[in-house]
């Protein structure tokens, strides 16, 4: 009997161990799985997946699991996956987000418990500056930058008064900000829609608001599967050579095999800008859009080459420490050096560990195989590293 | 304020309003009649959605899916009531709210199972692709206009049927009294699967239309039902007269609002405080009429009659 209770407890003292430590490098990932940014959502996943394969399941002789969370397009949804993530599965990373509002909801879950948080998108000014943090990495961009880009752009090519279109919520209003930033001619008319899981889809008020409003270009920022129907609906208000349509992160390989389908030819010629292309020279690149196509039969979008970044840099880091996951400031000071083959080419981390990168113009072009995709024009910023890296205080 | 402008932002307006009225008809019928709360009802407007494009892309031709969607999704719609629906109208609403809660999570699985997560899309036939002169010097595009002219149609063709048929007939007084319909040798029980696949149709129909503008994507039928239920309650549960009007209304308010608030803001605000508070506000102000009516005319603003 006394022999059955002493069993019993060892066997109850290691279940209740946290799975057996520093045999493997746990990292969870946080994306939208569901909703119909569920689309997103899995061309990351893809992405992750594929990395893992490439780098034989092994980071520094570690085997590599990756637990994947739904954040439901929701901050408090997001917020509950990623304590479920950090309290229950106990991983030593936390990557992914999509949203900035999500992220922002849900950084203090990671960061609070000291654990490393890298941001596979979402990129808002408050965790570039402010709220910035020694165990926060971004494998994007801040918000601010790209649309930043673009504001060049639109000086260069003699736009003088402009129209601006984007959802309400964190990372649109840094986009309007970004390209306020740098466009020197005149705003003259604005919209923020609704955005969530409710999302406002139909644009045809603002899109009467903006053929009325007398200005040169148009530039929106519509993630997701509201960029396609915003370029529809762009059209068919007969717009397509009235108000050039200038986008950041709307027209990207997500949207564009459905505008084919669609037959949507005004977005052929389009520019945006981006940190990133499918037929950016590198050979990281190369390894890894052949590698997309090859699986999974589509391009990758930039969604996806930033999360197969984000495996690559904690590989980087958990290799530096020869696989001691204990050792945080080791693999800290790993991941500073943004010492890792990148989609992008070599490029810099911040002291707010926002990259300090390139940024492309990028025109949608036919491919050789008949279908629509992005390629990179010229480079409008070099080395450009974001405006509120001067608030952290790291 | 330009009044071209003001013409084509009505027009929008008019044209969510007849979505609206599309899907808010079989909301308040089914409502008011079998006192039945259908929270998937925006289900049968993906459904239509997702066929529709489907077929339109196998056929290559939106007017030979559309014709084949509007009985398919009577057909949903008929099965729904007769496997699920049925048993539930003895019960109280929140039954039926959980239920058909539950009946929305099915839907959406079921169509991110067979379509993916990514929703589908299709290309309007040329012809309905440009824009048509409306009045001098107003372009608006041709396609809106048809879904104006059918929402249009549907409410005529509607009034009719409920004014002037037999069925019509039985479907008023199922809303007025209906043990005494019962009492009188109707099989209601059939009744009620006519008007459950009828409400799905235009539902279904709704969702097609909308599905070349945005596009065929899981959840879309919830996002716009909540809006419908603001109708049926300003219009006034189960009136069709009620749906019809309250639905061009929030229709127009919402249009109007995201067009026009932001300048009328500017006249008594800063600039920025202007921008920044016009988009919530214009997002609430159908929010805001509904408590205005429930406060002022609990009942809505046509009620069905003999209640």
């Amino acid at each position: 009997m006394k022999l059955r209770i002493a069993v019993l407890s060892i066997v109850a003292a290691l279940l209740a161990l946290p799975a057996a430590a520093a045999d493997k490098v746990k990292i969870g990932f946080v994306t939208t799985l569901t909703t119909g940014a569920a689309v997103i959502g899995k061309d990351m996943q893809d992405a992750v997946n594929l990395a893992v394969e490439d780098i034989g399941g092994k980071m520094g002789g570690l085997d590599v699991e990756v637990i994947f969370g739904d954040d439901g397009f929701k901050p408090e949804t997001g917020k509950q996956v990623t304590d479920k993530l950090v309290k229950s599965d106990d991983v030593d990373f936390v990557a992914g987000y999509i949203w900035s509002h999500v992220l922002l909801a849900s950084q203090k879950s990671v960061l609070g418990a000291g654990k490393f948080l890298i941001s596979s998108n979402a990129g808002p000014s408050q965790l570039a500056g402010k709220l910035c943090n020694k165990n926060f990495f971004s494998t994007s961009w801040q918000n601010d930058q790209t649309p930043m880009a673009m504001g060049e752009v639109l000086n260069q090519r003699g736009i003088k008064k402009l129209y601006v279109m984007s959802p309400n919520y964190a990372a649109g209003k840094n986009m309007v900000a970004g390209v306020e930033r740098t466009f020197k001619g005149e705003i003259v008319g604005k919209d923020m829609t609704k955005w969530g899981k409710d999302a406002q889809l139909d644009f045809s008020a603002e899109l009467a608001k903006a053929g009325a409003s007398g200005a040169d270009a148009i530039f929106v920022f519509y993630p997701g599967k509201a960029g396609g129907a915003f370029v529809k609906q762009y059209e068919q208000a007969g717009l397509t050579g009235k108000l050039p349509l200038y986008t950041v992160f709307t027209i990207d390989s997500i949207a564009l095999p459905k505008l084919q389908k669609a037959k949507m030819k005004a977005v052929l010629g389009s520019l945006n800008t981006q940190f990133w292309g499918p037929d950016l020279d590198t050979p990281q690149n190369h390894q890894f859009v052949s590698g997309f196509k090859k699986k999974y039969g589509r391009y990758p979008s930039f969604y996806a080459a930033q999360s197969y970044d984000s495996v690559f840099l904690i590989k980087s880091a958990v290799e530096a420490v020869g696989g001691n996951l204990a050792d945080m400031d080791g693999m800290r000071a790993a991941m500073e050096k943004a010492d890792f083959p990148s989609v992008r080419g070599a490029f810099r981390y911040g002291k707010n560990h926002f990259p300090i990168q390139n940024f492309y113009l990028r025109q949608v072009v036919e491919d050789g195989d008949g279908n629509w995709t992005t390629s990179v024009v010229s480079t409008v910023l070099k080395d450009h590293q974001d405006s509120y890296v001067g608030e952290c205080k790291i | 304020m330009d009044s071209t402008l003001l013409v084509i932002q009505i027009l929008n307006g008019l044209q969510l309003g007849v979505l609206l009225f599309l899907l808010a008809a079989g909301l308040t019928l089914v409502f008011g009649i079998m006192d039945f709360i259908n929270l998937a009802h925006g289900s049968f407007y993906m459904v239509g959605a997702f066929f529709c494009a489907t077929l339109t892309l196998w056929l290559d031709s939106f007017l030979l899916a559309l014709l084949l969607t509007l009985p398919l999704t009577f057909v949903v719609g008929m099965v729904v009531e007769l496997l699920v629906v049925r048993h539930l109208y003895q019960e109280d609403h929140l039954q039926q709210i959980l239920a058909t809660f539950g009946l929305i999570l099915v839907a959406d699985t079921l169509v991110h199972i067979i379509w993916g997560p990514e929703g589908l899309t299709f290309a309007l036939p040329e012809i309905l692709n440009g824009q048509v002169t409306v009045l001098p010097g107003i372009l608006f595009p041709v396609y809106r206009i048809l879904i104006i002219s059918v929402g249009l149609l549907i409410a005529v063709g509607l009034y009719i049927v409920v004014t002037q048929t037999r069925v019509g007939m039985l479907i008023r007084a199922g809303a007025s009294n209906r043990r005494m319909v019962e009492a009188l040798g109707v099989d209601i029980r059939y009744l009620f699967t006519l008007v459950f696949g009828a409400g799905a149709v235009m539902a279904g129909l709704a969702g097609l239309m909308i599905a070349p503008i945005t596009e065929a994507s899981i959840g879309m039928g919830n996002e716009i039902l909540i809006v419908a239920f603001v109708v049926i309650v300003i219009g006034g549960v189960g009136s069709i007269k009620g749906a019809f009007l309250g639905a061009l209304l929030v229709g127009l308010i919402d249009t109007l609002g995201r067009s026009f608030l932001d300048d009328m803001l500017k006249l008594v605000l800063s600039n920025q405080a202007a921008e920044t508070s016009a988009p919530a506000i214009s997002a609430m102000l159908i929010y805001i009429l509904m408590a205005a009516i429930l406060y002022f005319r609990p009942q809505g603003l046509f009620p069905p009659k003999g209640r």
